[in-house]
């Protein structure tokens, strides 16, 4: 299977938090200009976080997706602020392939199985925020601001067996240090789940991909900043990947 | 100007179906629309099937749409090029045994199966890019042939069910999953795939474009 390059796009009221550093891009913080840049030039699929929605309770970013969607050809998944069925709903109708949940997975897990039986599992990722505390990993919600308590671990399989169709796991340890994914968590999430992992959180070098998947054992890499900031392109992981023997799409080069 | 009728029965990605289609519009000069209304299923010259979720949802909202009668009158006697997208391709086969048994339209002989689990750390459901590989060289495939090198494309993929065509002459490309997954069948004017053209940025299109530029009978 050919390893999933994600960028993730952080909006935040409308406008991407960290733009890309394309000198052609005039519009640094449009995210539609922003996802099909990315969509041209590697990207397997495309994340947006609406970083603030669940923190301020506010509606998410219907319109952003609708434009998105209507010119790129990959898929697309949307996160933050995602509540209930009618939001997923909202999402999928204007063009969403996936809705990421979070919170509101931990406050209701039943929303998980309505929304996996309602739109079918593949539309269902369940992102979970993990941090360190002495040898095991809790789940935090809210964008990181409160510990539930709850093993990273037996809650990623829970929400397998309720029908999440992935699981984008962050690890809040190595959000934004350029140290590396937390490889420890990747590897036991993804050996305890069969659905696929994305890993994201921490990496700052061409070799944390290669580790993502060689030791992580994760089926996607997710990163942000080093693509916004254009420390490498997208491009770049994929060749350095091939160069470790990990398969990845390439069919974008020719075009 | 050709019309293109995707067809909607309350199950499926419509938008991004449409959204593909409507990208490829001016140059293939057809027009596009989403409908759940006989009237403009029975003027289209091209219909979509798309199809996310389970077998047993779609196949009732097929059934229930009222608008199988139509579509079936279309496909069959008039000939008229129709796609099948994921479910909507799955839809296709006599039975599938997603949570059940059901009856499928029964337009390409085969079972849809779940996935093998031919290894402990197997993800399931499949779901990312894959090569495909051609097993038999239709008259769509060789156009489509001379748009791209075939070698070197990849085709989006997201489900955890497999069509088994009955008969080798409808399996047209497979991917490899660790076991062979069925990408693409056809039957004369019938095509199907399991992966999502909507969704394989420019190979994707390219395969619309080249349906597009099918005749009534292949």
């Amino acid at each position: 299977m050919k390893v999933r390059i994600i960028p993730c796009l952080d909006v935040d009221k409308g406008r991407v938090v960290k733009g890309i550093n394309f000198v052609d891009l005039i519009d640094a913080g449009d995210p539609v200009a922003q996802a099909k840049i990315y969509s041209e030039s590697g990207a397997d699929e495309i994340t947006f976080l609406d970083i603030t929605a669940t923190h301020e309770k506010r509606n998410p970013m219907v319109d952003i997706i609708e434009k998105t969607a209507y010119q790129c050809f990959v898929p697309l998944t949307v996160g933050g602020g995602v509540r209930k069925l009618s939001d997923m709903d909202k999402f999928l109708t204007v063009g969403a392939d996936k809705v990421s949940i979070n919170s509101a997975a931990i406050n209701n897990p039943k929303l998980i199985m309505e929304g996996a039986k309602r739109f079918g599992n593949q539309c269902i990722v369940v992102a979970i925020d993990a941090k360190k505390i002495k040898n095991t990993w809790k789940v935090f919600i809210n964008g990181g601001r409160v510990n539930t308590n709850l093993d990273a671990i037996t809650w990623a399989k829970e929400v397998e067996d309720l029908g999440a169709g992935e699981i984008l796991l962050t690890s809040m340890d190595r959000d934004g240090t350029k140290e590396g994914f937390d490889l420890d968590l990747t590897e036991k999430i993804s050996e305890s789940v069969n659905i696929p992992v994305i890993a994201s959180g921490g990496v700052g070098t061409l070799d944390h991909f290669v580790d993502g998947v060689k030791k992580g054992k994760a089926s996607a890499l997710l990163a942000a900043s080093v693509f916004h900031f254009g420390e490498f392109s997208i491009n770049e992981v994929k060749k350095h990947l091939i160069l470790n023997d990990i398969d990845v799409r390439m069919d974008y080069i020719s075009r | 100007m050709k019309l293109v009728s995707i067809i909607d029965y309350g199950c499926g990605n419509i938008r991004s179906v449409f959204n593909a289609f409507n990208a490829i519009r001016e140059s293939k000069n057809i027009s596009v629309r989403v409908t759940n209304k006989e009237e403009e299923i029975k003027r289209a010259n091209y219909l979509v099937l798309p199809g996310v979720g389970s077998f047993e949802s779609c196949i009732k909202g097929l059934k229930n749409s009222n608008l199988l009668g139509t579509i079936t009158q279309k496909v069959k006697d008039d000939c008229i090029p129709f796609l099948g997208i994921c479910v909507g391709m799955q839809m296709l086969a006599t039975h599938s045994y997603e949570n059940g048994k059901f009856d499928g339209l029964n337009w390409i002989e085969g079972e849809v199966k779940k996935m093998q689990k031919t290894h402990e750390s197997l993800k399931i459901p499949h779901m990312g890019w894959g090569n495909l590989e051609l097993k038999k060289e239709t008259a769509f495939i060789k156009k489509l042939k001379t748009k791209l090198e075939f070698e070197k494309v990849s085709a989006y993929f997201v489900h955890s069910y497999n069509f088994l065509t009955k008969n080798d002459k409808n399996k047209i490309m497979t991917t490899d999953y660790e076991q062979e997954i069925t990408a693409m069948i056809s039957e004369n004017n019938i095509i199907g795939t399991q992966f999502h053209p909507e969704k394989s940025n420019f190979f994707g299109l390219i395969f619309l474009e080249t349906f597009l530029e099918l005749e009534k009978i292949l």
